[in-house]
């Protein structure tokens, strides 16, 4: 592995503070020195040119689906890694929901094989719950030691009271959080998008907010009878929601919650004639909760941005919205959605923006090192221009799927070099 | 089609993810909102003219054109008036239901279009249990595609042609339909709203005209969240008081089908929003009652008021045929009846 220098950025540590001219040196899979310009030697390194650009940790993304085991028609690791690669994420977090479910040791330990050819650091999710039926919890102490770095039944979530408590409480044993999709699965059935005028004037049933809300109510209620416990509120949508985690953290409780770019981009209005690619669960919501997502980030109460990379097939899309599976692609267009919109729209200074993307994440998930960029860290680097509009073509994504609503989207930020524990995961010419 | 270089690098584009930026052709008619005011009445003088036309010439209009008729759920009334209007213009007819097609074999509504419009079909006319469906059609296939009933959501030849029967009850010329036409009617839509394509579709539909429109029903049937489908919308849930304002009392069954576990306590409804001869007699005795059918006889309307003097059930049936007569023409004519130039062929 070559040594590799990046010289003459801006270089942006949210975890340290630190924004100013910097070189650094990255060897043997760690970051080696950061130092002012000019004053790093290293004759033997392979030199990236950084002028213009901000060099910031690898990006983090603790919420992805990878597909695999299971179902390489919609993604493979290696495949989603590079989309990673290619939206400067270094680490991504990959949800057990494949087939066979990722309840056991030996799937997890195989996600992060070599031979799985992955372009960033995969961090597996466990089932909370085998097969996650949310009846009979995983062995959370077998699965930390495979690797897992936190516990959910993403997509089905865990609704019986004692499931839940017997899951945070085994959890914190382990020091794992467990992430809940917060979904009252009764309020939902047969929904498809948020509920309100426009899935009424669309003849769709709608999810109401309090299927949400409800259901991080129940957890934080639960979570306050739970020693060390620590609740992580997955892709949260609604104010109701975040208003509730606020309430939560007021109280010292340990809860955390991301994002994803589409809840802070959109509204329910991108459905526009039943466009399944602003199919998501949970679903696109008003302005109001769009809103009240912003401030949540802007306030500091929104711990990470999460892309919920959800790949499917063109011909999974291409059915009636009631039918169309719930997700969407996002490991590409979340740095420029950022960008765009919490930096250049609401002025959010850059190092807060990234650190959401970066040590931040690594903290709620207890990534160790990662999120960055402190000499003895693994190199994990994205190097990308901050200024620069582009247009976002979903045809060029490194996904194997291309289910995204901002084809065709003009974004900010665009990734030049990501460098993933020393190797250079993607360049842009 | 022979495979070219040229129709390789056709199909190329169209595979392209951008599936949903895909235009829908102009002669569809898949929302009540497709059609201006303008458009609305042209419409309706077609259907008035094709009614009254020679037969034989009729025949010629469309004469050896191919229509498909794609049925995923059961239909009476529509099926029917859609395909003798398709034939009355002289196009060939064929029907795909959904139980004696590939469709039982798992083929998509995306194929099944692409395979209708490479046998030759031109126009698709689509009923579907999925509110939306016709859309995912005409951007599949490019071709017109004409909503017979989609889930939830529209059923706007329904509106038309109750439009068309509205306008007849109160004496109104189709020439004369403009945006204040219906300014000072009040029409009563009573029943399963929530369920309801055809109360959607005739509740974008009629204010447009200046109509007054008052939903009614009780609230699991009728969401307050109703009233935001358009301005001219009004939610009262007393029936008697309903039906003293209007001049037009539209019907709606519960749509068993749809209910996806809601209880109704049946007893209760029938006590609160059923349609008697009573009732009518002492609220609304000059109103025209309507029903889209298919009528619960005893459930939503008694048989006396179905079958009695204010009843316009069958003239909606009758009216039924024409207003397809001219959504197929328009279809089919490249704006001829008002539809716009320009969709993608």
């Amino acid at each position: 592995m070559k040594a590799i220098l990046i010289r003459g950025g801006r270089v942006i540590d949210p975890a340290s503070g630190l924004d100013a001219a910097r070189d650094l040196l990255l060897r043997d899979g760690k970051v080696v020195a950061v130092e002012h310009p000019g004053k790093i030697k290293a004759p033997d390194a392979e030199t990236i040119n950084a002028k213009g650009l901000v060099v910031a940790p690898g990006l983090i993304d603790i919420h992805v689906h990878l597909r695999e085991p299971g179902q390489g028609y919609k993604e493979a690791i290696a495949t989603g890694t590079a989309a990673a690669a290619a939206g400067g994420f270094t680490s991504v977090c990959a949800m057990p929901n494949t087939i066979p479910v990722n309840d056991t040791p030996e799937i997890t330990r195989w996600m992060q094989a070599a031979e799985r050819g992955a372009s960033a650091r995969v961090f597996p999710i466990a089932a909370a719950t085998r097969g996650s039926m949310g009846e009979a919890l995983t062995d959370y102490s077998a699965m930390r030691d495979a690797g897992a770095v936190a516990v959910t039944d993403d997509g089905k979530p865990i609704l019986a009271d004692a499931i839940m408590l017997e899951a945070l409480r085994a959890a914190a044993a382990m020091g794992l959080p467990v992430i809940q999709h917060a979904e009252d699965t009764r309020l939902t059935g047969g929904c498809s998008m948020n509920a309100g005028p426009l899935a009424f004037r669309l003849g769709l049933r709608g999810m109401p907010v309090e299927a949400e809300s409800g259901l991080v109510e129940r957890d934080i209620a639960l979570l306050k009878k739970v020693k060390n416990g620590h609740l992580h509120v997955a892709h949260l949508s609604t104010k109701k929601a975040l208003d509730a985690v606020r309430a939560a953290r007021k109280q010292g409780l340990h809860v955390t919650c991301e994002v994803t770019p589409h809840h802070f981009a959109l509204t329910e209005e991108r459905i526009g004639l039943y466009d399944t690619n602003a199919k998501m669960n949970p679903p696109l919501r008003g302005e109001s909760d769009r809103a009240a997502m912003i401030k949540g980030i802007l306030d500091g109460t929104v711990d990470a941005i999460a892309t919920d990379h959800a790949p499917h097939a063109a011909h999974e899309k291409e059915q009636e919205f009631d039918r169309a599976p719930n997700g969407i692609t996002g490991l590409e267009t979340a740095l420029g959605l950022a960008i765009k919109v919490l930096h250049v729209q609401h002025k959010m200074p850059l190092g807060r923006v990234l650190a959401l993307l970066t040590t931040r994440p690594a903290q709620a998930l207890g990534l160790a090192g990662r999120g960055t960029l402190a000499p003895g860290s693994p190199a994990d680097v994205v190097v990308f221009n901050p200024a620069e509009k582009w247009v976002f073509q979903a045809a060029e994504s490194r996904s194997r799927s291309k289910n995204t609503p901002f084809d065709g989207w003009e974004l900010q930020g665009r990734v030049h070099v990501t460098v993933s524990e020393g190797c250079v995961a993607f360049g842009r010419q | 089609m022979a495979l070219t270089r040229a129709t390789v690098r056709k199909r190329k584009e169209l595979s392209s993810p951008s599936f949903f930026y895909q235009p829908v052709h102009s002669g569809s008619a898949i929302s009540a909102n497709d059609f201006s005011v303008a458009e609305v009445r042209r419409i309706l003088e077609a259907a008035d003219a094709l009614e009254k036309e020679n037969p034989l010439r009729r025949a010629t209009r469309l004469a050896k054109r191919r229509v498909a008729l794609l049925f995923y759920e059961s239909s009476t009334r529509t099926r029917t008036s859609f395909e003798l209007a398709a034939k009355a213009l002289g196009a060939d007819t064929t029907l795909v239901s959904s139980l004696s097609s590939s469709i039982e074999k798992g083929e998509s509504l995306k194929d099944t279009g692409i395979t209708l419009k490479a046998l030759g079909a031109e126009c698709i006319i689509l009923r579907s249990p999925y509110s939306g469906a016709p859309y995912l059609l005409a951007r599949a296939t490019g071709l017109p595609v004409l909503n017979a009933g989609d889930g939830m959501a529209e059923h706007p030849s329904q509106a038309l042609l109750d439009l068309r029967t509205m306008l007849q009850f109160l004496g109104i010329r189709s020439s004369a339909v403009g945006e204040k036409t219906l300014r000072g009617v009040t029409i009563m839509i009573c029943g399963d709203i929530r369920h309801s394509r055809v109360a959607r579709s005739n509740a974008l539909l009629l204010p447009r005209l200046g109509a007054k429109v008052i939903l009614c029903g009780p609230p699991e049937l009728l969401p307050e969240v109703a009233a935001s489908l358009g301005s001219g919308i009004e939610i009262n849930r007393d029936f008697d008081a309903a039906l003293r304002r209007s001049q037009i009392v539209m019907m709606l069954r519960i749509q068993a089908e749809r209910l996806a576990g809601l209880e109704i306590d049946l007893d209760d409804y029938r006590g609160r929003y059923q349609a008697n001869a009573e009732r009518i007699a002492a609220h609304a005795p000059k109103a025209l009652v309507m029903h889209p059918g298919p009528i619960i006889r005893g459930m939503e309307i008694t048989a006396e008021v179905a079958d009695g003097p204010q009843s316009a059930i069958a003239q909606q049936v009758h009216n039924g045929v024409p207003i397809r007569m001219a959504l197929v023409a328009r279809a089919l004519s490249g704006g001829e009846h008002g539809g716009r130039k320009g969709g993608r062929r």
